[in-house]
């Protein structure tokens, strides 16, 4: 033990494990004090929380030693996203709150926007300051000039200030950067959008296919649980891909595809199915509308056609349709998650949707489950004001099946046009680094330049922080209740969220923000309670719970009423849809001026010394938002440019060479990348990991590491349909005398 | 008693949550791991194959980190486990050398780390951090004495190696393959 003594090297040990200690250890109430794993230490507590790195939102425990240090978290053995075991996001979750870059103070803009010069504020002056905006803008404009985009479980408090405002600008960029297509192509096919988490019956199903989606790399919990489960049960696996994806590697199919034509692969499986008649004839003949529309339309979409497209041999098509129909109806077409890719994914999702129906699998044991779902009714409130007018109104008879906010749609209405008379003013952004989250970064700041105010709430600085006028510190989730996580699943869960430890810094929660701002708005009643605690005791006990109970339980599990996962092979069943059938033929696509039955549209392709700019999710990385969290970036500090080995030859590349990208628009990437020459990619594209090349510099491990591909999407291609963002029509070369200042 | 590990390559998607949860359970500094994730890509697009797989010490039955420590510090433990006791060890890194696995890393406080099976958590009837976060559940500890353990089982029917095997070392870790 001298040598101890002697060596005294100063303990380095976790990032803030200084910062934690040197603070008064909290107390949590006396409850908490009881329940601790077996085998921890006795004065170990664990409190229960749902993950905030990412939307999956798995249930877990945090564990805080006696000393108030938050050691690790650990899934919650009975929740279904996750089955006790977090990804690695989440159990690096404890990165974030130790994060010595977080947000700290409440600050004001001193000088012109995007400089990032701040004042130090209190929380009573930028409250003050805040409201007197709100106030001014909407007596000048009216409240409809207000928007909310969230991306985290703030926004739940802020969106009910927004609606109690009299605003129903709500808008996440996760319906029309992201699965927004999906949900439109599903609805309008079946009557009902897949949601988070999908209902993919995976651990059950005999064939998984999966398009472009990269489930490993794609870390969504529970479904790449079931993907294993699968795999272990010899379930076949097809994937499609330019890339070889990790879940390629575990495929007994793996299809190369050229990027950009998977419509015309659809299309030729829906022609296989059909022609050979290996479709599940009693399930479309009961369940579907518009068969023979739908057979009339494919007759020319043969495996021989698809393949002068898509480079696939017709062989290999049959053959994968084949797997499919043999594992029908336990067969999942996935439906993937980000699918804004060419600006026709509406219909290329409808093609996905058409897949399942021909295959019987909606409904069926190894396809897709009816999910069942416990709703908490609200805490009780005035009715909210109706909005005059929404962000809608910007775009008349545009995108008129869009079943949600787009985002996008929003920053659109910000920025004046003579065809309009009002735009959006004001912006609170929550948790969605909306630099980087929206394509055309140059449309994003001009639309910025023109609001009157800006306020951002986050944990982190971020290059949307930057731009703000007020940025308010949000404790992280580890440090704060939030609603009760009610989702929808085999079973229907509830899940609590409380805090494991005070607050670090100046930091505050997200609900008691919209409280305050509410108290400054005039609109207390909508906030008739004293704290958060009591507005969930009453919202759990209207379900036969208690906070009380949460507390103990972390995750109840609520029994299904009926025994409807699936449909049962006697049942009539209507569907949501105008014919209340399975519609193969889409009316409401054909009402609404689209082709009802997707057709195939060929996309540009890259000019010649340009590639098609992909890009995708590492599984220890959720955006931009884990970039800079200590134990995260320890697996992965920057991105890197994936060139297969003959692009490298031309251009003379090496491994770990570092090179800056230019787009088709002449947009240089601020940051160089490092090259991994790699026989996983296609010549015609390069890959990189979405979410790094930060430019704040107040993110120490972050600032400049990698590229972002955000920056160099500059061409996006709209969704007639909903208005989603394609964004994979990028392409983008090399400039490669960049020195290795990065190394 | 004696303990071992296998790691399923064809489950495992290298998302490296067994080196967080380690790092988490025992306090490992940031910027060092006791274990980490290997991709090894083999063939020519579009033939091609992968291998991931979550590596750490193979607690070898035959070990040279026990075999050249001068102190004694690096030990067999309880079924097979192979320790260090923090206070006998110099930090001479005789045993990082010996190591053909470049399993062992020098602690910022100036002793040799590594994994330790939990041996913790393993004492308490839990299994290691690892095998308890893995996902896809591509990781199984048990006692390959006993036949009826899922590791002798799994052993029992999947094919596997070990790494380096003509090292002599006799690794306690497998990967099925």
């Amino acid at each position: 033990m001298k040598r101890r003594e002697f060596i005294k090297i100063s303990s380095i040990g976790l990032g803030g494990i200084a910062v934690a200690s040197s603070l008064y250890r909290w107390v949590p109430s006396d409850i908490f004090g009881k329940y601790t794993e077996s085998g921890e230490k006795e004065d170990n507590v664990r409190t229960p929380t749902y993950c905030e790195i990412c939307f999956w939102q798995c249930a877990g425990w945090v564990h805080t030693t006696s000393e108030g240090r938050i050691k690790k978290i650990t899934g919650h053995d009975d929740d279904p996203h996750c089955n006790g075991r977090l990804c690695p996001r989440g159990t690096g979750g404890v990165g974030m709150f130790y994060d010595e870059d977080r947000l700290k103070t409440p600050l004001i803009r001193t000088k012109e926007r995007g400089k990032d010069v701040f004042r130090e504020a209190t929380w009573d002056e930028a409250f003050d300051y805040i409201a007197e905006k709100l106030k001014d803008i909407a007596a000048k404009h009216g409240p409809e000039c207000i928007a909310l985009f969230t991306h985290g479980s703030g926004g739940k408090f802020f969106g009910h200030l927004l609606k109690a405002m009299g605003s129903d600008n709500i808008g996440a960029p996760s319906y029309a950067q992201c699965r927004g297509p999906r949900e439109v192509a599903f609805y309008s096919t079946f009557g009902s959008i897949i949601g988070s988490p999908e209902p993919t019956d995976i651990r059950d199903t005999r064939c998984l296919v999966l398009i472009g989606s990269h489930l490993g790399e794609n870390m969504h919990n529970s479904q790449v649980q079931e993907m294993s489960d699968a795999i272990d049960k010899g379930a076949a696996i097809i994937t499609v891909d330019p890339r070889y994806s990790i879940a390629a590697s575990k495929s007994k199919f793996w299809l190369p595809i050229k990027p950009a034509t998977d419509l015309a692969l659809l299309l030729s499986w829906i022609h296989v199915l059909i022609y050979e008649e290996w479709y599940d004839k009693d399930y479309v003949e009961r369940r579907t509308f518009g068969f023979e529309q739908l057979k009339n339309h494919v007759k020319d979409f043969t495996p021989e056609w698809a393949h002068g497209i898509t480079t696939i041999e017709p062989h290999i098509i049959r053959e994968t349709a084949r797997e499919m129909a043999t594992a029908s109806p336990a067969v999942i077409v996935h439906p993937g998650r980000h699918v804004t890719w060419y600006g026709d994914d509406t219909q290329r999702m409808r093609a996905v949707a058409i897949l399942n129906a021909l295959l019987g699998s909606w409904g069926r044991r190894g396809g897709f489950f009816n999910p069942e779902s416990q709703s908490l009714p609200k805490f009780p409130h005035p009715e909210y004001p109706k909005p005059k007018r929404t962000w809608r109104d910007a775009f008349p008879g545009k995108y008129v099946l869009a079943g949600d906010v787009l985002a996008s749609g929003m920053c659109d209405a910000t920025i004046p046009t003579p065809a309009r008379d009002c735009e959006i003013k004001a912006w609170l952004v929550n948790g969605t680094n909306l630099i980087e989250t929206l394509p055309n970064r140059k449309n994003t700041l001009e639309a910025i330049q023109n609001l009157e105010l800006m306020v951002v709430v986050d944990t982190m600085p971020m290059e949307i922080t930057g731009w703000a006028d007020v940025v308010l510190p949000e404790c992280t989730y580890l440090e704060r209740y939030d609603m009760v996580r009610a989702s929808a699943h085999r079973e229907a869960t509830l899940a609590l969220r409380m805090p494991a430890r005070e607050p670090l810094y100046d930091s505050k929660p997200a609900w008691w923000m919209a409280k305050e701002l509410g108290h400054r708005l005039g609109l207390d009643e909508y906030f008739n309670y004293e704290n958060i605690e009591e507005m969930l005791d009453w919202q759990l006990k209207q379900v036969g719970s208690s906070l009380s109970e949460m507390q103990k339980l972390g995750v109840k599990r609520i029994p299904r009423q009926y025994d409807d996962l699936y449909f049962r092979d006697s049942d009539e069943v209507e569907f949501n849809t105008n014919s209340g059938k399975i519609e193969l033929y889409s009316s409401d696509l054909a009402n609404a001026g689209f082709d009802p039955i997707p057709v195939y549209t060929a996309h540009p392709e890259p000019p010649p010394n340009f590639y098609r700019l992909n890009y995708g999710r590492a599984p220890m990385h959720t955006f931009t938002r884990t970039a800079n969290n200590p134990n995260l970036t320890d697996l992965m500090d920057e991105n890197t440019l994936w060139v297969n080995p003959k692009v490298a030859k031309i251009w003379d590349l090496k491994n770990n060479q570092y090179v800056k990208l230019k787009n088709q628009d002449g947009v240089v990437s601020s940051f160089a990348i490092k090259v991994r020459v790699t026989e996983r990619i296609r010549h015609d594209s390069v890959y990189m990991v979405h979410g790094f090349g930060h430019s704040n510099p107040k993110l120490s491990r972050a600032h400049g590491r990698g590229a972002s591909d955000s920056e160099l999407i500059t061409n996006v291609m709209l969704d007639p349909i909903m208005g989603g963002t394609g964004m994979r029509g990028n392409f983008v070369t090399f400039i490669t005398n960049v020195e290795e200042v990065q190394a | 008693m004696r303990y071992a590990m296998a790691i399923d390559t064809k489950k495992c998607v290298g998302c490296s949550d067994c080196v967080v949860a380690c790092q988490t359970e025992h306090n490992v500094p940031i910027g060092y791991c006791r274990d980490w994730v290997v991709e090894v890509t083999d063939g020519t697009y579009p033939v091609l194959e992968l291998e991931n797989r979550s590596e750490r010490c193979n607690h070898c039955e035959n070990s040279p980190c026990v075999r050249c420590c001068p102190t004694g510090a690096s030990h067999y433990s309880e079924g097979g486990i192979v320790l260090v006791t923090k206070h006998e060890c110099i930090g001479c890194g005789a045993c990082i050398q010996s190591c053909p696995y470049d399993a062992r890393y020098t602690h910022p406080e100036g002793y040799v780390d590594k994994c330790t099976f939990c041996n913790d958590r393993v004492g308490k009837g839990m299994q290691p951090a690892c095998v308890a976060v893995c996902p896809t559940k591509c990781m199984y500890f048990g006692d390959l004495d006993n036949p009826n353990s899922e590791i002798s089982k799994i052993l029992a029917l999947r094919k596997h190696k070990t790494l380096i095997p003509e090292a002599g070392t006799q690794p306690h870790v497998y990967f099925l393959i």
